[in-house]
């Protein structure tokens, strides 16, 4: 099976597409019926800030083993502003758009582990883990 | 991929696909208001039972939506969202019904409050 699959996201029919390969890959760890549909909802939002955000990214979805356990691994990365107020990009709410502001925040109580990292200049990375259990 | 959308009596039925996309949705919104105008239609069920996923941008979407097809003089009600969209929503933070959008569990139950909401109009016939 593959454990790494690697999707550029530009527009938001990629958003569909890599909707659609975590939910093969997921199956194959067992994740519920439940636990899918979080997985692919926080991938949503986290694809949806590339398009809108940065124009354009990526997201690679790898499978992990940690002595046992094993899991789903998400990164959403893209080159663009980055940003400036992490603390604030993840209040409930706060949007420099037109969003509910509830994708970061979100995705982080979608899933089981986050991690962000971004500057402005630097671009975005962000880092989500589920578990299966 | 276009949206089906069933005009049955005074209501219009629209039964929003998997894999829709955020353009899909946009292009579902302005087709509902025009054809709400044009068949002067009472209400609008928006159909999500096929959708295995409602992030932020679609929630907003079909808010919108709600309200744009009542400004044109229609009730809209959201029906079937699956248990398990529904708990993703609340994890991500999203309630539709904060925001006054009605939904109901099936087709038959969104039927009968449109049937009931107009005749508290007593528009109907
Ligand atoms: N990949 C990204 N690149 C640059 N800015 C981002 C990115 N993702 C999120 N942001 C910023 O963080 C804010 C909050 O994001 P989010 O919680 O998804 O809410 P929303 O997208 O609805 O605004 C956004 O309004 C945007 O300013
Ligand atoms: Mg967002």
């Amino acid at each position: 099976m593959a454990e790494v699959v690697r999707v550029a996201i530009r527009s938001d029919a990629d958003i569909v597409m890599v909707r659609q390969q975590a939910r093969v890959l997921a199956k194959e760890l067992g994740f519920s019926a439940s636990d899918l549909t979080l997985i692919a909802t926080a991938l949503s939002e986290l694809a949806r800030n590339i398009v809108d955000y940065a124009g354009q990214g990526e997201i690679i979805l790898s499978l992990i083993n940690q002595g046992g356990h094993r899991g789903l691994v998400i990164i959403a990365r893209d080159n663009g502003p980055g940003i400036t107020d992490i603390e604030r990009a993840m209040q409930d709410g706060y949007s420099t758009g037109k969003g509910l502001g509830m994708g970061l925040p979100g995705t982080r109580r979608l899933m089981d582990e986050f991690e962000i990292s971004s500057g402005m200049g630097q671009g975005t990375t962000v880092k989500v883990t589920k578990w299966a259990r | 991929m276009k949206t089906p959308i069933l005009k049955q009596g005074p209501y219009l039925i629209a039964s929003l696909q998997d894999e829709l996309t955020d353009t899909d949705l946009l292009q579902l919104q302005d087709t509902l208001v025009e054809q709400v105008g044009r068949f002067r239609s009472r209400g609008v069920i928006l159909d999500v039972t096929m959708l295995d996923v409602m992030d932020s941008f679609a929630t907003r979407t079909l808010r919108n939506m709600v309200q744009a097809v009542s400004l044109r003089g229609a009730e809209a009600v959201i029906v079937g969202i699956r248990p398990e969209v529904a708990f993703a929503m609340v994890q991500l933070g999203l309630d539709l019904r904060l925001s006054g959008v009605q939904t109901t569990l099936d087709l038959e139950e969104a039927l009968v409050m449109l049937d009931h909401q107009g005749q508290g109009w007593g528009r109907h016939g």
